[in-house]
């Protein structure tokens, strides 16, 4: 059977008295859309940081389609196209000229640099533009040059570090839209960072990343089913944790604090509704009843919530 | 290896030629440095300090064109551009190479424009002279560049860089027998001229470019050379290293 594209275990990194990654093993298929989510802190961007090669991890491996990146960096690299969270064109070279430099970094020359920029352009509609430099161009704009950039030497891999991050809704969809259709045509495996919920949700599976520690990995769908109740969202109208301490003495149920809300995860939740008003009315401001999200997953396996 | 070379070198050049304030700046640098002193200095110094200095500000404007370029390493690493090149194959000795080649062909841009002076100078060196100058300056950029890099490869701020150019790389250029020879300088000053591997390169531009002959020029030229190997080859182990 093939390697899978990456396959991490137990990964550790150490940073002074800091333990950013605290063990981490997980693996993703050659072919997959792959999410890690988690909040910022969370140790995403030193896991995306191992995996591109620039840093070393303090102990652990991580495989790139079967090579180490510790042991064998050149190699990984080859197999990899890299997004960085911060722009890594140079400004005050144009688009052409940036897309060639990263060609030639990539070992592509002659006519196949020539066809490949040539499609990158295409493409990602930078065609137009070809001959301004990046530094006139619009953050939108910027991140299509670095996403055509990582794509010019066709990399079985793509890497992403928070990739909407600055980008407007309309952006970030056609971005999304790009990564999915990326998978479905060439069969790129796709492994992003990410923090936001609804990028997360478009992957075939998620990992969820906090302190430093994998605590929960699976298709989104699978995710929210494995929750198995309906969210019941408490806004209460006075003290929440007094309010936390009577429902658990009331009905024996673990209400979490999660913000200004207390949440109860439970099944037919809309039949609980009723009592708890009867109950407690007075004390509560509003109560909905949903099922699960993938931001209800988070809080789950974490106890808080994930976008503040 | 080569393409990677070609690539980063090709980059530096396109970089400084669309500053135009940067050509300016590592030009007129020197020039005012020469002029200013040189005339300041003139009649205390015998045979007049104009063209003794002449080398010297050669030596400089090298020095100062290394200090400018390899600086952005700094800055490439702050705004991303350097995290694109390191995660590519690359061979880490390629980058070190084309940004050491790309800092060097800036230095000989503008050492050959500083050497349009010479007819001001009151120097008079045949063009095989000139030649091997230009060659000299290529060398000591080299070596300048290689030293840039492994001083600018861990720092996180351009203020450190400044720290070090004033207490390190600017002394290294005052010790080299660019402003004063050694001959008339205190015992300890003489030891510290000695051992400057500057001190062989400004010798040999002196040589080339004022007639007054030094000691012995191939010994000289593989002293720079050797410099330039050593601090090349440091600066490739050090990009060579994985960060924690």
């Amino acid at each position: 059977m093939a390697s899978p594209a990456l396959e991490v275990t137990d990964l550790r990194h150490r940073y002074g008295e800091r333990e950013s990654l605290r063990g981490l093993g997980f693996s993703v298929a050659a072919g997959d859309l792959f999410a890690l989510l988690g909040p910022n802190g969370g140790g995403k961007t030193t896991l995306f940081r191992i995996i591109s090669t620039l840093i070393a991890p303090t102990s652990g491996t991580l495989e790139v389609f079967g090579v180490d990146v510790v042991a064998h960096p050149a190699q990984a690299r080859r197999s990899m196209g890299v997004v960085f969270q911060s722009p890594a064109v140079d400004p005050w070279l144009t688009v052409l000229e940036n897309l060639r430099h990263h060609g030639y970094l990539y070992g592509l020359s002659g006519a196949t640099l020539g066809r490949g920029v040539e499609r990158a352009l295409e493409r990602f509609g930078l065609s137009p533009r070809a001959s301004d430099r990046v530094g006139t161009l619009s953050g939108g704009l910027r991140r299509r040059v670095e996403l055509a950039k990582a794509l010019l030497p066709e990399p079985p891999l793509l890497v992403l570090d928070e990739p909407s991050s600055g980008l407007d809704p309309t952006a970030r969809r056609e971005l999304l839209q790009e990564l999915r259709r990326l998978r479905d045509d060439e069969g790129t495996t796709i492994v992003l960072t990410t923090h936001m919920i609804e990028e997360a949700a478009v992957a075939d599976r998620v990992g969820i990343l906090h302190e430093g520690q994998l605590v929960a990995i699976g298709a989104p769908a699978d995710l929210v089913e494995a929750i198995g109740a309906d969210i019941l969202t408490i806004d209460p109208a006075g003290n929440a944790t007094a309010l936390q301490q009577k429902i658990k003495e009331r009905f024996g149920l673990d209400a979490t604090l999660v913000g200004p809300n207390l949440r109860i995860e439970r099944k037919r939740a809309h039949e609980f509704v009723p009592k708890l008003v009867e109950a407690f009315g007075s004390e509560i401001a509003s109560v909905s009843v949903g099922k699960p999200t993938l931001e209800d997953v988070f809080t789950h396996h974490t106890g808080t919530r994930l976008s503040s | 290896m080569m393409l990677a070379v070609y690539s980063l070198w090709r980059r530096d050049v396109i970089r400084f030629l669309r500053q135009p304030s940067r050509i300016i700046g590592a030009l007129l640098t020197p020039v005012i440095f020469w002029f200013v002193i040189g005339s300041g200095l003139g009649s205390s110094f015998e045979g007049g300090f104009l063209p003794y200095y002449f080398p010297g500000s050669l030596a400089l404007i090298v020095l100062f064109t290394a200090i400018f370029s390899t600086i952005s390493i700094i800055e490439d690493r702050q705004e991303g551009f350097l995290q694109g090149v390191l995660a590519s194959p690359a061979p880490r000795a390629a980058i070190v190479l084309g940004k050491a080649l790309g800092s060097t062909t800036l230095a000989v841009l503008n050492g050959v424009m500083f050497l349009l002076l010479i007819p001001f100078s009151g120097l008079t060196p045949g063009p095989g002279d000139l030649l091997g100058a230009v060659a000299c300056v290529a060398l000591l950029g080299l070596a300048l560049s290689g030293l840039g890099i492994l001083i600018a490869w861990p720092l996180k701020s351009t203020q450190g860089f400044h720290a070090i150019m004033n207490v390190v790389l600017v002394p290294l250029w005052l010790l080299s027998g660019a402003l004063f020879p050694a001959a008339g300088a205190s015992a300890w000053v003489r030891a510290l001229m000695q051992v400057n591997p500057l001190t062989p390169a400004v010798d040999i531009l002196r040589a080339f470019l004022t007639g007054v002959p030094a000691a012995n020029l191939a010994t000289a030229a593989g002293t720079v050379a050797a410099f330039a190997l050593v601090t090349l080859s440091i600066a490739t182990l050090l990009v060579s290293r994985p960060s924690q």
